[in-house]
């Protein structure tokens, strides 16, 4: 069998050089030469040129119709109305001049191709021209600064909130651990060297303020309107704790806890009823049918997202968000930290 | 004249050897094939040399992106051709290893932003363009010039042993943070794999550095009579601010490198602080990562523009000669390119908003890297400018630059976006990101390089390559490109981080599988329009088309000298300049272009001296 791939490849090495040889010889007949742009060259390039432009764009508002409802939906977090507000604001900004500019770009390639009789305008610079667009970009960037240096201020200021939720995620090659403050409000201290089976994420036990503390793994519930503060450690390499839906991200970085605070505005079940959100499900549900698999509903998820490994890929935690009596049922239910390690 | 010694520039810059010059071609038999071909100190051959280097290492970077991607769209599926590169360990019944995954993107980047585009990019055209463009006989050393080569390949060669070793190659992503990096346990690929690539890192950093310092002493003190810096074309100020850029940032990469091995290897703590992993703790303390990161964005931020800069120049060029129209604004492009230059040493922390640094600093960040979209903006109106009223002359390497023109917009305004730290919350680390410096630094740099292929082969191999086959591949090329990356944005939008092994293990990410699809089949479709390029570079290095001296009507200095390759580049005297290299279609002049050599005609103004 691989010799006659071996035949068959010889055959079509000497095949090639055949032709080429044709080639060769039919052209120094003509004494053409092959490589000269030509006006007809300049002509179809030029056109293709324009064509590009049509099909390009043609892409993109066909991209926009079919993926645009596949986005992240819109936020549920009270910082994310800002976020999302400047986003859109950016990206009609960002999406006129792709427009405009690649139109010109592609119009006067087309319109320019060259021509026997036509002559270039010798025209070298032109100061008010070039005045002109660095002031534009100029103040249009001006805007976006301000705007963006107001939130990024605002989200990242250290948390005033008097009646706040304190948790801490711990991420570890490849989960989440979250640490709830317990009745105290307060995170007991911690001990890398005191890391063992049943102190996975090394809480130190001469500090009292840790016993209530409350550790959960896969899911986790959160209160709706009510400031979250979340406050992020790494066991072994850095980690990223991504909360999409939130527009919240921070990363996890060994040997020291990285913060960032946000108040969800949206319960897991309003969310649900989102008609944003109904549409997206439809058509992941329809993609999940299609390979067998169960229907699923909607969930606030977090991701890592920082290369930190083999299963980088597979390291996530739900997160719900209820109604804060439903919030303070679910905690009272779970077990502090000591009466876990003592069993 | 004595040939096999060796002559640096500036002996053979002296007056009595311009006496002897014009026998001294008949000499060059003498040479062996060992100093002519291997190691060789002529500016002309080590460009050859850098450019096929590097095009070995792209197409090893390609056919890795190619096995990620029929994993990423078709994740789960048996594929032979998975089986037939990555072996059966780590391909095993076609089905690709998670590590090895990690591996292929990491070693993909590394080859493509390092080997591919600072290394082959620069190397070729900094060597081939300097001393032909200034005039000059050679580079200012040509025995560290020579050693630059062969750092390169030897650092090259390490870079590919790195992908055979039991452990697999490095797989802590392109920017190997550590601990991920530093600590064994944490991926079978920090052990051995890591410590190769970061031998190999350094030794690119060498050659890099003997290429940079040699480009920029040829540049400013080997110009030929006349050739004022406001006389030099935009190829020379892009290599030459290149350079400076390089020189400047990659010692501190060396720093963050060793400082890295340290830790690594000698128990040093400068990364590392309270670990726990391979079941017990670690006694590394007070270390931080984030020093790390930013020793290695102090390098890995200017080195984008190391990577863009020769492109630019190389297309401003191509696009005024092609034009047959001044370039635009010329003084504006320098000084864009220096305000580039100059900000690119202090935007790195916009890779780093949400890595844990102080968010302040982050601000400071913000406005500094918002700043750059200035000159940024003004080198793409200046080009699109150049086009209008031009009489456009459509060769591939022209469609090439065009094409470099789109992508650097398209590519760089979703750098707005990211540039905001607010903004960069939500798409840091996502798809978004992907497709942005793919398509603005990736297909910009790559594109300007083909152009510049295309453009300058007749100064490289002395023939022409296949007008038609470039169409084909420019066209395949461009295509396949946009049709690769565009969609990223969306998985961006949809929140999907990048480097992940499949999108399925969470539901949220189900709808996405055909957007996947449709990047990977255009880029199988991308890649196989490389083996046309393949095909139309080694056939025409062969049996092109003789190349005439002066193909394209073009004013710079490389194309007065004879279709030759000549130790000393020209055979009689240097060449004398006399005005800028962009007297295109001048009112009043016989033919549409005015070599740089012809002496400006009474009352001409010569647009590079002053002016207003």
């Amino acid at each position: 069998m691989s010799l006659l791939y071996i035949i068959a490849f010889l055959l079509l090495i000497i095949a090639t050089h055949q032709l080429l040889r044709i080639i060769e010889l039919s052209r120094s007949l003509k004494k053409s030469k092959e490589w000269e742009v030509k006006d007809s060259d300049n002509d179809t390039m030029g056109k293709s040129l324009l064509l590009f432009m049509f099909l390009f764009f043609g892409f993109f508002f066909w991209q926009m119709y079919q993926w645009n409802d596949k986005a992240l939906p819109p936020t549920a977090s009270e910082h994310g109305e800002k976020v999302d507000a400047l986003l859109e604001y950016n990206f009609y900004l960002i999406i006129f001049v792709f427009l405009v500019t690649n139109t010109f770009l592609f119009y006067f390639a087309y319109k320019y191709r060259g021509r026997k009789n036509q002559k270039a305008l010798y025209y070298a610079h032109n100061n008010k021209l070039e005045m002109l667009w660095t002031i534009i970009p100029a103040s249009a960037l001006a805007f976006i600064i301000t705007y963006g240096l107001l939130y990024w201020n605002e989200i990242t200021e250290e948390s005033k909130a008097k009646d706040k939720v304190l948790v801490e995620l711990y991420a570890k090659q490849f989960d989440w651990t979250a640490r709830f403050a317990g009745k105290d409000g307060k995170l007991g201290s911690t001990d890398y060297r005191q890391i063992s089976g049943s102190n996975a994420v090394g809480m130190d036990t001469n500090d009292v303020a840790g016993n209530d503390d409350i550790l959960v793994k896969n899911e986790i519930y959160l209160p709706v309107n009510k400031e979250i503060v979340l406050e992020m450690r790494s066991r072994d390499v850095i980690h990223s704790a991504f909360l999409p839906h939130f527009r919240a991200q921070m990363n996890c970085v060994p040997g020291m806890v990285t913060t960032f605070k946000f108040k969800p505005t949206k319960t897991t079940e309003e969310m649900r009823k989102d008609p944003y959100v109904i549409n997206l499900m439809k058509g992941i549900n329809a993609a999940r049918e299609k390979r067998g698999e169960e229907p699923i509903e909607f969930d606030y998820t977090l991701l890592c997202n920082k290369i930190c490994g083999a299963s980088h890929y597979n390291m996530g935690m739900i997160i719900k968000i209820v109604s804060e009596k439903e919030y303070n049922e679910w905690i009272s239910k779970q077990k502090p930290f000591k009466t876990v390690a003592q069993k | 004249m004595e040939t096999n010694t060796i002559h640096t520039a500036n002996t053979l810059h002296d007056e009595h050897v311009h006496t002897h010059a014009h026998h001294h071609h008949d000499d060059e038999h003498h040479e062996s094939f060992i100093t002519k071909y291997v190691f060789s100190q002529d500016h002309k051959t080590i460009s050859r040399q850098f450019l096929i280097t590097a095009m070995v290492m792209a197409v090893v970077a390609m056919v890795m992106s190619i096995v990620f991607r029929l994993q990423l769209a078709w994740p789960g599926e048996k594929f032979a051709f998975i089986e037939w590169v990555m072996g059966d360990k780590w391909g095993k019944d076609g089905i690709l290893d998670p590590n090895a995954y990690l591996a292929l993107v990491t070693i993909h980047g590394t080859i493509m932003v390092f080997f591919l585009l600072t290394g082959g990019l620069s190397g070729t055209f900094s060597n081939l363009l300097i001393p032909y463009q200034c005039g000059a006989r050679d580079m200012a050393s040509g025995f560290l010039n020579m050693l630059s080569y062969w750092f390169f390949f030897v650092s090259s060669v390490i870079m590919l042993v790195s992908l055979f070793i039991k452990d697999g190659a490095a797989s802590a992503g392109w920017t190997i943070y550590p601990p991920l990096s530093a600590l064994p346990e944490a991926i079978p690929g920090s052990k051995l794999g890591m410590t190769l690539w970061l031998v190999s890192m350094t030794l690119f950093v060498v050659s890099s550095l003997l290429g940079g310092l040699n480009y920029i002493v040829t540049v400013i003190n080997l110009r030929t009579k006349g050739m004022k810096m406001t006389r030099l074309p935009l190829t020379i100020w892009a290599f030459l601010i290149t350079a400076i850029l390089g020189v400047l940032s990659f010692p501190v990469l060396v720093s963050c490198v060793v400082l890295l091995i340290m830790d690594r290897s000698f128990g040093t703590s400068f990364y590392l602080s309270d670990i726990y992993i391979g079941g017990r703790p670690l006694d590394n303390v007070g270390g931080s990562p984030i020093l790390f990161e930013h020793l290695f964005w102090f390098l890995g931020h200017p080195e984008v523009y190391i990577v863009l800069l020769p492109a630019l120049g190389i297309t401003s060029e191509i696009i005024s000669t092609m034009s047959r129209k001044p370039i635009f604004g010329y003084r504006a492009m320098i000084g864009s390119m220096l305000a580039i230059g100059f900000l690119s040493f202090i935007v790195w922390g916009h890779h780093m908003y949400v890595t844990g640094m102080n968010p302040f600093l982050g601000s400071v960040f913000v406005f500094t890297t918002l700043l750059i979209a200035i000159p940024s903006a003004v080198k793409a109106f200046n080009y699109i400018t150049t086009l209008w009223k031009g009489n456009l002359q459509m060769s591939p390497a022209m469609l090439f630059s065009i094409g470099l023109v789109s992508s650097f917009i398209t590519g760089g305004v979703t750098g707005i976006i990211l540039a905001d730290s607010t903004l960069d919350i939500t798409y840091h680390d996502t798809y978004f990101v992907v497709a942005h410096f793919h398509i603005v630094m990736g297909l910009s740099a790559v594109f300007g390089m083909f152009a510049g292929v295309y453009h300058w082969f007749p100064k490289l191999f002395l023939r022409m390559m296949n007008k038609k086959l470039g169409y084909l591949h420019f066209w395949l090329t461009f295509l396949a490109a946009y049709g690769v990356f565009f969609p990223m944005h969306f998985l961006g939008t949809a929140g999907v981080p990048r480097r992940y092994y499949t999108n399925s293990a969470f539901p949220m990410f189900d709808d996405l599988a055909d957007i996947n699809v449709i990047i990977t089949v255009s880029a199988i479709i991308g890649a196989l329009a490389q083996l046309i390029f393949l095909f139309n570079f080694f056939y025409s290095m062969f049996r092109g088309e003789k190349a005439p001296q002066n193909p394209w009507g073009s004013n710079t200095l490389e194309w007065t000298n004879p279709v030759a390759h000549i130790h000393g580049n020209w055979p009689g005297p240097l060449p004398v300049v006399h005005r800028w290299p962009y007297d295109y279609s001048k009112p009043g002049a016989e033919k549409d272009f005015i070599p740089q050599t012809v002496p400006l005609a009474e009352g001409e103004a010569d647009e590079g001296g002053h002016h207003h």
